[in-house]
């Protein structure tokens, strides 16, 4: 036991002799010490490198198609890997459009219920709701797809056709193959589509956005809210000119990350979308395509360039979440509230 | 009946006559004439010139609240009745919820504006909102949950669902042959192995973001935030390039623990780091003025003080990672029988089983793959439950057990130290100890 715990009493200086000299401040790091500062740091860096060497080899398998297809693999919208043309174009859209459906449905609904968590809920309910809100967080993706696809889109199909029909003139909710004045449409034509994946994703993304908003208007300060309602503000008021003001950069951030967590979804979009790569924004048609979803039913089909173009569109997903993690962590750091926030 | 009382009361004629500004106390029966000696006698207030002032209730619901929200809820429903059965045709359970919300908000704005200004009537209006957020959120977990175990059930109560897998079981065939205990030993092996690989980097790597405030500590504490949104299927894909392509190795479950392993370990090491984050510094600084060095103190102080909050983030880790489809899917491969052996041969995990279940179209595989999706939820809420119940107490809290053994734990070391003779000049002894 060379590093049994040494207690060093002070010595009493003798009242008549001399003052004592200064001492030494410098910690000696002992051997146990050296070997902590090894172990802790290179966890750290083993993170470090699992981030690096998510992209450098993701880079490494990708080169092979990147390199056959230049700037056409971001413009081609086909994934035809054995006649040689494929690109994400099409798929990326996909991707793009089933987040923005997920974040523009999960926005107001996270923040509505993180302001009821702080702002309305007894504190009963409060506990409660925050409990609820993260098991949402904690039921796996693979339940959240089989409960859309065999619950959920047999009720949106309603919305969707009554969306269709009335607002069907609005370029995005146009349905080739649906005809808004036979109200007796098959109903497939709206099944599979963007829209029902992006309210399953939605519901995913929920709780992530949910949780960093709850925690930045927890923060508000007592002074300024109780300031607010001393001036005769009504509940309303104070959270228009306190909480919201106060709390921005961590509804931007968990918006964001919300948006991250959209774009990478898999297991739920591919039990929901049927796969289809074609340039549309029609969002209530039936097919779509994502990355994560194309990675996922191709992988085994697909060998050497068809596979490295897999591995290039995993890396594009890589790049485009990490590029809006990275802002959101940014965005919560910046805001007034973000100094103490977890996110 | 008082009058008897006071005719028997022997003090009756020296009772003091009755002071116009004292109260007397009438407390427990004992009648006005018996002076108390020993209760307190209460000064009367001068009367206050202004009538009594109500007390003003500030909260919960007067009459007039409570009528104006059932009369908007009703005047909702029938209204949405009417829009939905005769005038749209818009069809679902789902619509419905849609339409009769937003014509009850219109509808309670205009009832509320009968009496109320316009502040109040924004005011309810929001909460309204607020509560419909909270409740939208409510009913899609419940619902999330309840359909998964209601659709799962007729397989759930089967015991050759958890005992038998289906590598003898034709897909047509009923429930009661066949099962996903092949998923379930699967799940447990890639789970156990995950959790051998990320519990000591991730509490490692959280003491590290702690322990060093460097420059390249924040800088990992950065990129742990960006990677637990990092989309799962891009883990899967790392392994699948170095593991499986690069190294030549098989699809395994143990290729599937690494995958798993990335996804969970940003979560462990963020939760932990915020549980660590919560250690006393005076704990902490108590271990260094003792002279213990830095990784004793973490070793014998911080850890220990945060172990409840350290269980809980490794278990909600786990919670993420058992569910994981994505990774798993391009690693582990797929296989009907049981598979114990994490070196070789294809490996399945609830999840992936559910998956490939639910795609099928014959209904017997259906209700098999609902119930590997039960049975996954029901893992994921005990799981939730453990780390809810571990979690409730706050940093450096112990239970009555844990302080009984950490006193033992003194007396032991006090011992200790007496036996070297360390502590020689202070007058030491277990009395004072104990």
């Amino acid at each position: 036991m060379t590093n049994a715990i040494t207690t060093t009493l002070p010595r009493v200086a003798d009242p008549g002799t001399s003052a004592p000299a200064a001492r030494d401040l410098d910690s000696k790091r002992g051997f146990g010490d050296k070997v902590f500062d090894r172990m802790t740091s290179a966890s750290g860096l083993a993170v470090l490198a699992i981030m690096l060497a998510v992209g450098l080899f993701l880079a490494i398998e990708a080169r092979q198609a990147l390199s056959k297809a230049g700037w056409s693999f971001f413009t081609t919208a086909q994934w035809e890997t054995g006649r040689g043309t494929f690109g994400i174009s099409a798929i990326l859209l996909g991707t793009v459009l089933i987040a923005i459906v997920a974040v523009t449905v999960a926005t107001p609904i996270s923040l509505g219920a993180a302001l009821f968590i702080t702002e309305v809920a007894p504190t009963w309910v409060r506990s409660t709701m925050i409990a609820l809100v993260d098991l949402m967080a904690a039921v796996p993706s693979v339940v959240y797809g089989l409960w859309g696809l065999k619950l959920l889109q047999g009720q949106v199909v309603g919305v969707s056709r009554w969306l269709n029909t009335w607002f069907g003139w609005i370029p995005i909710f146009k349905v080739n193959g649906a005809d808004p004045k036979n109200p007796l449409t098959n109903a497939t034509v709206f099944t599979a589509s963007v829209f029902v994946a992006g309210l399953v994703v939605a519901m995913m993304v929920m709780p992530i956005a949910c949780v960093v908003m709850r925690q930045v208007f927890s923060q508000v300060p007592v002074g300024e809210r109780e300031g607010a309602f001393a001036l005769g503000s009504t509940r309303w008021g104070m959270i228009r000119v306190v909480a919201l003001p106060f709390g921005r950069g961590g509804i931007i951030g968990g918006t964001m990350l919300g948006l991250g967590r959209a774009l990478g979804e898999t297991i739920a979009v591919v039990l929901i979308i049927s796969p289809r790569n074609t340039i549309t924004a029609h969002v209530l048609e039936a097919g779509t395509n994502s990355v994560s979803a194309l990675i996922a039913t191709r992988y085994n089909e697909e060998s050497g360039l068809g596979l490295s173009g897999l591995f290039a569109a995993g890396l594009v997903l890589f790049g485009i979440t990490l590029f809006i993690n990275f802002t959101a962590s940014w965005f919560i750091s910046r805001s007034r509230s973000g100094a103490s926030s977890e996110a | 009946m008082t009058s008897t009382l006071l005719a028997d009361d022997p003090m009756m004629g020296l009772a003091p006559l009755p002071d116009p500004l004292f109260d007397r106390p009438d407390v427990h029966g004992v009648p006005m004439s018996s002076p108390a000696p020993s209760a307190t006698i209460v000064p009367r207030r001068p009367p206050v010139s202004s009538p009594a002032q109500q007390r003003r209730a500030i909260r919960g619901w007067a009459r007039n609240d409570v009528m104006m929200l059932s009369g908007a809820l009703l005047s909702a429903l029938s209204t949405t009745v009417l829009l939905f059965g005769r005038i749209t045709p818009l069809s679902g359970q789902f619509g419905f919820a849609v339409v009769g919300f937003v014509v009850f908000l219109a509808t309670y704005a205009v009832i509320l504006s009968v009496t109320e200004n316009r502040p109040a009537v924004i005011d309810r209006v929001v909460t309204v909102l607020l509560v419909g957020a909270a409740l939208v959120a409510v009913i899609a977990v419940t619902s999330v949950v309840f359909f998964t175990l209601w659709r799962g059930k007729d397989a759930l109560w089967r015991p050759n669902t958890y005992t038998s897998d289906m590598s003898q079981t034709g897909p047509n065939e009923g429930l009661d042959k066949g099962g996903i205990g092949h998923a379930i030993v699967g799940t447990l092996i890639v789970i156990a192995l995950a959790l051998v690989l990320t519990v000591p980097l991730g509490v490692a790597c959280a003491v590290y973001l702690n322990e060093k405030a460097t420059r390249v500590a924040g800088f990992v504490r950065t990129v742990v935030t960006a990677m637990t949104a990092l989309p799962s299927i891009v883990a899967g894909l790392l392994i699948l390039s170095t593991w499986i392509i690069i190294l030549h190795h098989e699809y395994s479950g143990l290729a599937a623990a690494f995958a798993v392993s990335i996804v969970m370990l940003p979560i462990i090491i963020r939760a932990a780091d915020v549980v660590l984050r919560l250690v006393p510094g005076n704990m902490r600084e108590a271990a260094a003025a003792l002279g213990a060095p830095q990784w004793r103190t973490v070793w014998h102080v911080v850890l220990p003080t945060a172990r409840s909050g350290l269980t809980t983030s490794v278990i909600l880790g786990v919670a993420r990672g058992i569910g994981e489809t994505a990774p798993v899917l391009l690693t582990a491969g797929f296989t009907n029988s049981i598979n114990v052996d994490p070196l070789k041969g294809n490996m399945v995990t609830l999840p992936l089983t559910a998956y490939n279940l639910i795609k099928s179209p014959l209904p017997s595989q259906v209700a098999r793959g609902f119930a590997a999706a039960a049975v996954l939820i029901l893992l994921v809420l005990i799981l939730f439950i453990i780390a809810r119940v571990l979690g409730g107490r706050p940093v450096g809290q112990l239970s009555k057990r844990q302080a009984r053994r950490a006193a033992a734990r003194s007396l032991r070391d006090l011992a200790r130290c007496e036996a070297h003779g360390r502590i020689a000049g202070v007058a030491v002894s277990s009395e004072v100890a104990s």
